[in-house]
């Protein structure tokens, strides 16, 4: 992937090279390759069914490739030949610098607001309670839900939940954050205030990956912009060109659709 | 002291504690009732969690013999069970001991009647915790190991929490069962509630009396479990939003 600039010298985040997944005979990714470098905002966009929640969630081995290597962090997961992880322990510390933010939220519904973010730092990332508490108030404070630290997520709306799940998220300290459609299962006017969050993120200079219909707010945070069609990387580049001058025609034809 | 003939005694010293009386035979037996239930159901419970997740997340062998296990037990009556786990399984497993050059074992009767209630309620307790576990939300599970949590952490932070509001109406049922099956244990001749209670009325021929007093002291056993489950349930439901049918 041509990587322009400045950013040839930073790190890399995340990289994913010849990326395969199916599901039994049904091939959902066809060898699909993104590299992330810190502080790149890398937005996946494309049609339904086209792979770009799959490519996202093989990033971090919700899904286990079929073939293919990630690396996080410039560390390879260490796979077997059938893509399943072969080191359980260095999944689960490659996972901890990963923060994912799900369509659902999937807040844990039997603990607080506070209780779920603190939940990973204390009982993995071995913070004290009270240091893992101060974190939690101020990720809490700035997402604009510090009233609701002891509320249950099943009592609040789409829209803070979600903001809730990303301060979770936040909460481990991760290198890079993973967003799989944050604002589909939304409410329009919940929307915003998702999108003015991530948007704050990305203004820091987060590294993101982040799977999204918003094609509006893609072109605004995205340092570059991958259109998946039927598991391919049907084009890709920054969001000028993607979305200024696309040169496919499928891509002219989902950028008209969903415009 | 003699007794006059139990015709000649009211119902209340016929219950009472006085030398005449069959309450401490009664209440020992309603007690040794309670701890084998207890017993059963507790060890029934290990076996079920890890029965449960046996099924869900073992490998193939473990699924075939948890599948045989919990098919077994639920299609034999339990009587018959009883029958077979105290009298054919410890005959069996005292020929091998022999065999093998070790002494004959003997288990108390007590810790006999709690394994046997035990496998019983074990294989009941693994479909009700599966079912539990399958109806937590996948996503929950999914978020904690995007999180970097270990299985077992994961388990037992967020799985079993999040299942415990799903299985206690089931659980609760297990439990009156557990109670109840303790009956089941007369025929080996274990003195549990009903054999003291068939003790009692059989030399007293105070049938009403005794198997009224029975009757009352399951009851009650019953209420208060259903009392506590449902305290227990809406512990476990913290966080949800009532359900209004």
């Amino acid at each position: 992937m041509p990587i322009k600039g400045t950013m040839a010298e930073k790190p890399i985040a995340i990289r994913v090279a010849g990326l395969h997944k199916s599901f039994g005979t049904h091939e959902v990714l066809k060898g699909v390759s993104l590299t992330a470098r810190e502080g790149d905002v890398v937005a996946i966009i494309g049609g339904s069914g086209s792979g770009k929640s799959t490519m996202l969630r093989c990033v971090n081995f919700l899904e286990t490739p079929s073939a293919g290597t990630i690396e996080i962090g410039g560390e390879a997961v260490a796979m077997r030949p059938d893509g399943t992880p072969s080191d359980r322990r260095q999944l689960e510390r490659l996972r901890q610098s990963l923060g994912m933010v799900f369509q659902n939220f999937n807040l844990w519904t039997h603990k607080t607001v506070l209780e779920n973010l603190i939940e990973v730092p204390v009982h993995v990332l071995k913070l004290s309670r009270a240091e893992a508490e101060a974190r939690a108030h101020k990720l809490l404070a700035r997402v604009g839900l510090a009233e609701k630290a002891g509320a249950y997520p099943a009592f609040m709306s789409g829209g803070q939940q979600q903001r809730a799940a990303i301060a979770r998220a936040l909460c481990m300290e991760p290198r890079a954050m993973l967003f799989d459609e944050p604002t589909s299962a939304l409410d329009p006017e919940l929307v915003g205030e998702v999108l003015q969050v991530i948007r704050g993120l990305a203004d820091e200079g987060r590294t993101m990956v982040l799977v999204t219909h918003e094609m509006k707010f893609a072109r605004e945070v995205a340092s570059h912009v991958i259109y998946l069609h039927n598991g391919l990387i049907e084009e890709q580049g920054p969001p000028s060109e993607v979305f200024g001058a696309p040169k496919s025609d499928r891509l002219k034809q989902f950028l008209k659709t969903v415009g | 002291m003699t007794c006059p003939p139990p015709a000649e005694l009211s119902s209340l010293t016929l219950l009472g504690f006085g030398d005449c009386g069959w309450g401490a035979t009664l209440l020992w037996g309603f007690g040794n009732s309670l701890l084998i239930a207890l017993g059963a159901y507790f060890l029934g419970f290990c076996i079920g969690v890890a029965g449960a997740f046996g099924k869900l997340y073992g490998g193939p062998v473990t699924k075939d013999l948890l599948a045989v296990y919990t098919t077994i037990v639920r299609a034999v009556p339990e009587l018959v069970l009883i029958l077979i786990l105290y009298y054919a399984v410890p005959a069996l497993l005292n020929q091998v001991l022999i065999g093998m050059g070790y002494e004959r074992i003997n288990l108390p009767q007590f810790i006999t009647g709690v394994i046997v209630l035990a496998v019983v309620q074990g294989a009941y307790q693994i479909e009700v915790l599966r079912g539990s576990i399958l109806a937590v939300p996948q996503g929950q599970i999914e978020a904690a190991r995007a999180m970097g949590m270990s299985p077992v952490l994961l388990a037992r932070r967020i799985t079993l929490p999040l299942m415990t509001a799903n299985a206690i109406p089931g659980l609760g049922n297990l439990w009156l069962n557990a109670t109840k099956d303790t009956a089941l244990l007369a025929v080996i001749g274990f003195t549990e509630l009903t054999k003291a209670t068939f003790q009692a009325s059989a030399t007293t021929k105070a049938f009403f009396t005794f198997y009224g007093a029975a009757m009352a002291l399951y009851l009650l056993i019953s209420l208060i479990s259903i009392l506590l489950f449902g305290r227990l349930e809406k512990t476990a439901r913290r966080g949800q939003r009532e359900q209004r049918g």
